[in-house]
């Protein structure tokens, strides 16, 4: 393996693990005041939203109107309560039937 | 090894866990089976390739590294990137302590190395007021093995699969996240407010240059969290 490789995939490792690991092991979650528990217990459904806005509109290099089909197809049969698997197959199936026509 | 439940009982948290990530690892397929792709065409054996997967295990991470090394950007420069890309991570990571029953530090040391935006965003949104280490390891091991296998495998014979296919693909991973986020969001208009303040917020984020990417998620994350408690104090939005 080429040495400088090396060092690069270690330290990408090394940087990529703390910010993981350490709130975990640090943090006493019984001293943490109740105003902050709630601002963290909000934190998944933010960064939900901000990891689906704006990538989902970027997954086609040339249209957005892809990636919002995308959106409104997951949207949908989430909406029903699909299974998640479901949600995830029925969208890419809904895409890659869409990619095909367009060719 | 983990004890098998017996029939009449819950299903152990470790395959409940399992159960939890097939999601993930359906949805990392494509994602990293293109990396193992591009690894190639940039360069890179095939044990550098599953073994940047193995190590680092953050996507975009390995994305971005591979375009910086087509690029000839210096290993120096490369790791900062994956850091400030990665530093998202303390939210969440803090954010799950809260969720976590308590463990032995190299158990939590263990199961951390497995927090994804996608194993974060399923262990998060379940309705079990508290998570085992059992179940997050059960989680974190099938997307983890799903990312590391399907990166050799796009290595080895990635130009093979359909392009159409491969398109369609392109959206399996936003298509879990909100497949994760209605169920919440039908139930609770706190949830709604979050996570369309925070989507909001990052779309304009990420039409500035040095917002794209990392800091626009921690930021816009951030904001919305912290605001929204401001004007929305009473409803709680975990269940149970």
């Amino acid at each position: 393996m080429e040495n400088n490789l090396l060092w690069m995939i270690a330290g990408m490792g090394v940087v990529t693990y703390l910010p993981r690991v350490l709130p975990l092991v640090l943090i006493n979650t019984n001293r943490i005041p109740p105003r902050l528990q709630r601002i963290l217990s909000n934190v998944p459904f933010a960064i939900l939203g901000a990891l689906i806005f704006p990538g989902i509109l970027h997954i086609n290099g040339d249209s957005m109107w892809f990636g919002l089909l995308g959106a409104c197809v997951a949207g949908l049969t989430a909406y029903l309560n699909w299974n998640i698997i479901l949600v995830v197959l029925s969208s890419v199936a809904a895409l890659s039937i869409c990619s095909f026509f367009m060719g | 090894m983990l004890p098998f439940p017996s029939a009449e009982k819950e299903s152990h948290p470790f395959s409940t866990g399992i159960q939890a990530g097939l999601s993930i690892a359906i949805g990392y397929l494509p994602i990293a089976f293109t990396y193992g792709l591009l690894a190639k065409s940039s360069g890179l054996s095939l044990v550098e390739t599953v073994g940047m997967s193995v190590i680092v295990f953050a996507g975009a991470s390995q994305y971005i590294a591979l375009s910086m090394i087509g690029a000839g950007t210096g290993a120096f420069e490369i790791i900062i990137t994956a850091f400030i890309m990665n530093i998202r991570h303390l939210l969440m990571s803090a954010s799950l302590n809260e969720r976590m029953k308590d463990d032995a530090k190299w158990i939590k040391a263990i199961y951390g190395f497995l927090i994804t935006d996608e194993t974060f965003s399923v262990a998060a949104t379940r309705t079990e007021k508290k998570l085992t280490s059992a179940f997050m390891l059960g989680l974190g091991l099938i997307a983890y093995g799903s990312w590391v296998v399907n990166s050799g495998v796009g290595y080895l014979i990635g130009a093979g699969l359909p392009a159409t296919i491969q398109n369609g693909m392109a959206v399996a991973l936003y298509a879990m996240f909100i497949g994760l986020l209605i169920p919440s969001a039908k139930k609770s208009r706190k949830v709604i407010a979050l996570a369309g303040t925070a989507a909001l917020l990052n779309s304009l984020f990420s039409l500035y240059e040095p917002l794209a990417g990392g800091w626009g998620i921690i930021l816009s994350t951030l904001i919305s969290s912290v605001g929204i408690e401001f004007f929305v104090k009473e409803e709680k939005v975990h269940g149970k």
